[in-house]
């Protein structure tokens, strides 16, 4: 039976003891001490300066490899079992891209460093641009987008750009988001200054195509959607959706977080899109690091290329160079090159694959997925709202059993953690009631999602049996059950809060 | 579809397939994509690269990576932002922890909690600090983390005007214009002092008014300066209602004043320097922090909570505040920002733990002491005016060429023939400052590097 590592590892500072030290840092040379003569505090402003010694943990090497190392174990991570979070496409992350990405070639390149001594990283980068443009269907890439949603955020910035260069920004400004979208869509829309408009789904789970004609119109700026949308479902309509939105003079944005579905199988830019973001670390398998870093390059079709951030990486046909001459660039979404480190294990991770690979590994997403689908749905009494046909990913409503014994999804996620299995998304998308949404992506193997399936059997059997079960679990893990209304106060959020004596001295 | 058997792929050889598909009911893999239109499909292979095993994989990488030249094969004298600074082994080995490395976002805090109490420890290294009431658990780097703090200040204050210095980083400056502009947020820069490289008080003064949200300021600036009219910038905000927002250097708060304690209200910082590699500029690790519940309930991005079991008998971490997230409160969000750079703040809280306050503190005076041994190495050159301006330096500098023969253009390209990659050339960016470049050293640089610049500036002179 699983049971997770506990540790009752203590915070680092209560690991702490006058004297003790984790690194020692190199120290100046005789001859630069000389040279530079007088005490260099001197040199520094009183104002400046530190009273004291800064308020660190002492602690030594050993103890600090040993907290981090125990802490790991208390967290749950793909290399340890499968992890069906819906949207998230958590697939194993290959470790010959860690091996490449420790080279010190690459770790020890300076972003500004001059172009002839980084012909490596920028042919990669080149190249990179164009498979990713070939995978999507567009023009052009920008890999400055360090996330999903940094790449939305881009997307809308390019928006902005376009219908400023057309004199419409001021009347053009709403965005049409369907009410299935990532929280993404919105927050980035209204970030960069749209109105959000939902579109509602129709009872088959897709975007309504009449109430959307109704929506678009003069002061649409561009419609931002997910395809398949979160419940897993193609938007067929999606041609009819992309016209509607062009005819009204908006721009068609596509949110990659569901590309795992229809990699090789359709591309973006043939279904009328304009503007693509792609995850990364979702698709191209790069490690989420427990909530990054990711990637997120954003890739547009030819005539909206000359809005795209600088500097682009281009080729002379002897060496590859920085371009910053694109006419009416948005500038700058991060201060460098973007998250390096991840595009260079994405591009590891295609030519791993090449053509075939990818597809099948669309083919196989796919494949899983409605395994575990069908074989949930034959033998529980979890609920699947709208449309049968599902991709990579399907949203089940607990509701029915809810009803019946009491136990809720957020109960059956938890009790889920028990089995050594990760939870679903919960509560996601908002259109669902008692909402959990399944991904099980190509890299689960039968056995894996055959465990999946028993977990969902055994937990549907057991909300009637031992309710109370369910709803005090988690029982196996680290820890029990959290109090988060607790949590929910800012003077949870660091150590100083609890501490008046230091917060006094600065309030 | 042909057979197809790879190491990633576990259930896409032919005879594993058949079965699922049985189990499922359709025919084939077409089946599961018939909703699809056809005109829409993809019917050609996509052109992209492939080989096939990871030996070939690796070998074309380490091939074609090696085709850079690293600060391994040369002193690299850069800086403005991303740091060449020395990673204890023991960093890497904890980053390298697959549990941390292979796990998402930690919405279900039962089964995360290691990730959720290091990220704790990281928001309350940073707090203690820097003095902070609060730290975010991460966002992207310093420069959109600028961005956030200018946006934070404006719904705080209901203002729409940022102040910023001259002595910018253009690229911050273009991020931040990303994040400002759409919101109706102003910019407006004040000069720095031309003697001294610090903030031109006089210009400040006249440009904070009841417009204005916030006045940005940093420590070092951007010329490397320790700049003691930063610690009176938040009292001018605060008496005209405006916020002080300070960009700060991790290591350098081994030595260096807390913001919070000169009044800060919002600090932010690049914190790559504390938890990875250069990387050629990303990932890095934006920092932030806030003081006042006001300011904490407008933070973006992820923060941890120290909490209890629901039976109240164990101490618990988890998420907090999420109300103020894209995932719940979607265009109301305080950002829209969802992934960020977790794995890097674990990295910054084993960092900060293996320095401690004497490992800290040791390591600010070695930059210290350097950078003014770079200082005084070519100070004693003619025609070189180093440093360009007479306030105290911490770990960068700004060096004028103007009395040299050649452009610094020429200049850097010579040095990098002879194996030294010189500083960051200012022309474009502050053509005010003439023939100017801004050199970075850190304890990465021995004084063999140092003392090799200085001898070929002179050589080339000569030549």
């Amino acid at each position: 039976m699983f049971h997770q590592a506990k540790w009752d590892e203590p915070l680092i500072i209560e690991r702490s003891a006058s004297g003790k030290r984790g690194h020692n840092p190199v120290k100046p040379s005789d001859i630069e001490r000389k040279v530079v003569g007088q005490n260099v505090w001197n040199s520094v402003p009183s104002a400046l300066l530190r009273n004291g010694l800064p308020p660190l943990p002492e602690v030594s090497e050993p103890e600090v490899v040993r907290h981090y190392t125990r802490l790991s174990q208390e967290n749950f991570a793909v290399d340890l079992g499968i992890y069906p979070l819906g949207s998230c496409t958590m697939k194993y992350n290959p470790k010959v891209s860690e091996a490449i990405a420790s080279n010190s070639k690459l770790e020890k390149i300076h972003p500004e460093q001059d172009e002839s001594t980084v012909q490596g990283i920028l042919g990669l980068l080149y190249q990179l641009d164009k498979f990713l443009a070939e995978i999507t269907g567009m023009s052009r890439m920008s890999l400055q987008p360090v996330a999903g949603a940094a790449g939305e955020y881009l997307g809308a910035l390019i928006m902005r750009a376009y219908h400023r260069s057309k004199g419409e920004l001021e009347q053009r400004r709403e965005m049409i988001i369907p009410d299935s979208a990532h929280g993404t869509n919105p927050a980035s829309a209204a970030m960069a200054g749209f109105n959000v408009v939902v579109v509602p789904s129709n009872s088959e789970g897709m975007v309504d195509l009449e109430a959307l004609r109704k929506e678009v119109g003069p002061r649409t700026a561009g419609l931002m959607i997910t395809n398949p949308n979160t419940l897993g479902i193609f938007e067929k309509n999606v041609l009819q959706i992309a016209k509607a939105v062009h005819d009204a003079g908006g721009l068609l944005y596509y949110d990659g977080a569901n590309f795992n579905a229809i990699l090789g199988m359709v591309r973006p830019g043939d279904m009328g899109f304009d503007i693509v973001h792609l995850n990364l670390h979702k698709t191209f398998a790069t490690p989420h690091g427990g909530g990054g870093p990711g990637a997120g390059p954003v890739g547009v079709r030819k005539d909206l290329e000359q809005f795209l951030p600088v500097p682009l990486v281009n080729f002379d046909g002897t060496k590859y160079f920085f371009d910053s001459d694109v006419p009416h660039s948005v500038g700058k979404v991060t201060a460098f090159h973007g998250n390096i480190g991840v595009l260079v294990r994405a591009y590891a991770y295609i030519l791993s694959l090449g053509p075939d690979g990818l597809k099948a590994v669309a083919e196989t997403a796919v494949l899983n997925t409605n395994y575990v689908l069908a074989k949930v749905l034959e033998r529980s009494k979890f609920e699947l709202p709208f449309s049968r046909q599902r991709k990579h990913e399907f949203v089940l409503s607990a509701k029915k059993i809810s009803e019946q014994t009491g136990v809720r999804a957020l109960d059956i996620g938890k009790r889920m953690l028990d089995l050594g299995l990760h939870s679903p998304t919960v509560y996601f998308p908002q259109i669902v009631e008692e909402a959990m949404m399944i991904e099980a992506p190509e890299t689960e193997s039968l056995r894996d999602l055959d465990e999946l399936v028993e977990a969902f059997i055994k937990l549907g059997k057991e909300a009637e049996t031992d309710p109370e079960r369910l709803r005090s679990a988690p029982h196996n893990t680290s820890v029990g059950r959290i109090d988060e209304v607790k949590a929910s106060h800012p003077k949870t959020l660091t150590l100083r809060w609890n501490n008046p004596k230091a917060r006094n001295q600065t309030s | 579809m042909a057979t197809f058997d790879h190491p990633f792929l576990p259930n896409a050889g032919p005879p594993i397939r058949k079965m699922m598909l049985d189990a499922i009911g359709v025919a084939s893999i077409e089946e599961l994509y018939s909703d699809i239109p056809a005109q829409v499909r993809t019917n050609h292979p996509l052109k992209v690269d492939w080989l096939p095993s990871e030996q070939e994989v690796k070998s074309h990488l380490e091939r074609l990576l090696a085709e850079n030249k690293s600060a391994s094969d040369m002193p690299i004298f850069l800086g403005g932002g991303i740091y060449n600074h020395y990673l204890p082994a023991a960093v890497k080995a904890i980053l390298g922890r697959t549990e941390f490395q292979t796990s998402y976002t930690p919405y279900q805090a039962e089964i995360s909690q290691g990730l959720l109490q290091s990220l704790f420890e990281f928001q309350s290294m940073i707090a203690d600090l820097t003095q902070m009431d609060a730290v975010n658990s991460s966002l992207y780097d310093g420069s959109t983390a600028l961005g956030e703090a200018a946006r934070m200040a404006s719904r705080a204050t209901g203002r729409k005007k940022i102040l910023v210095p001259r002595s910018l980083h253009p690229a911050k400056l273009s991020v931040l214009k990303n994040y400002t502009e759409p919101a109706g947020i102003g910019l407006e820069t004040f000069m720095y002092d031309k003697e001294t490289g610090g903030v031109s008080s006089a210009d400040l003064q006249s440009k904070v008014d009841r417009d204005t949200a916030a006045v940005y300021c940093e420590v070092p600036s951007f010329f490397g300066i320790l700049d003691q009219e930063v610690a009176n910038v938040p009292s001018i905000c605060h008496s005209r209602g405006a916020l002080s927002i300070v960009g700060f250097d991790p290591i350098s708060l081994g030595g260096l004043k807390p913001p919070g304690e000169y009044g800060a209200d919002i600090v932010i910082a690049e914190g790559q320097s504390i938890s990875t590699e250069m990387n050629f500029g990303g990932p890095a690790l934006g920092i932030i922090g806030c003081r006042g519940e006001n300011l904490i309930r407008q933070l973006p991005g992820r923060l941890i909570g120290m909490t209890t079991t629901l039976d109240g008998k164990e101490k618990a971490f988890s998420m907090v505040l999420q109300t103020r997230e894209q995932h719940i409160r979607r265009e109301k969000a305080t950002s829209n920002i969802c992934t960020n750079e977790a794995l890097f703040a674990i990295g910054a809280a084993a960092y900060l733990s293996l320095l401690g306050p004497k490992g800290l503190r040791q390591l600010f005076e070695s930059i210290l002491v350097k950078t003014s041994y770079a200082i005084k190495m070519l100070s004693e050159l003619p025609g070189v005016v180093v440093p360009r301006f007479t306030s105290p330096h911490y770990q960068e500098f700004v060096a004028s060429f103007k009395g040299t023969k050649g452009t610094l253009a020429r200049l850097n390209k010579s040095l990098l023939s002879n194996g030294v990659h010189g500083g960051k050339s200012l022309v474009k960016d502050f053509p005010e400052l003439g023939e100017s470049a801004l050199f970075c050293v850190t304890e990465t640089h021995s004084a063999e590097a140092i003392d090799k610049l200085r001898l070929l500036i002179e050589k080339l002179q000569e030549a």
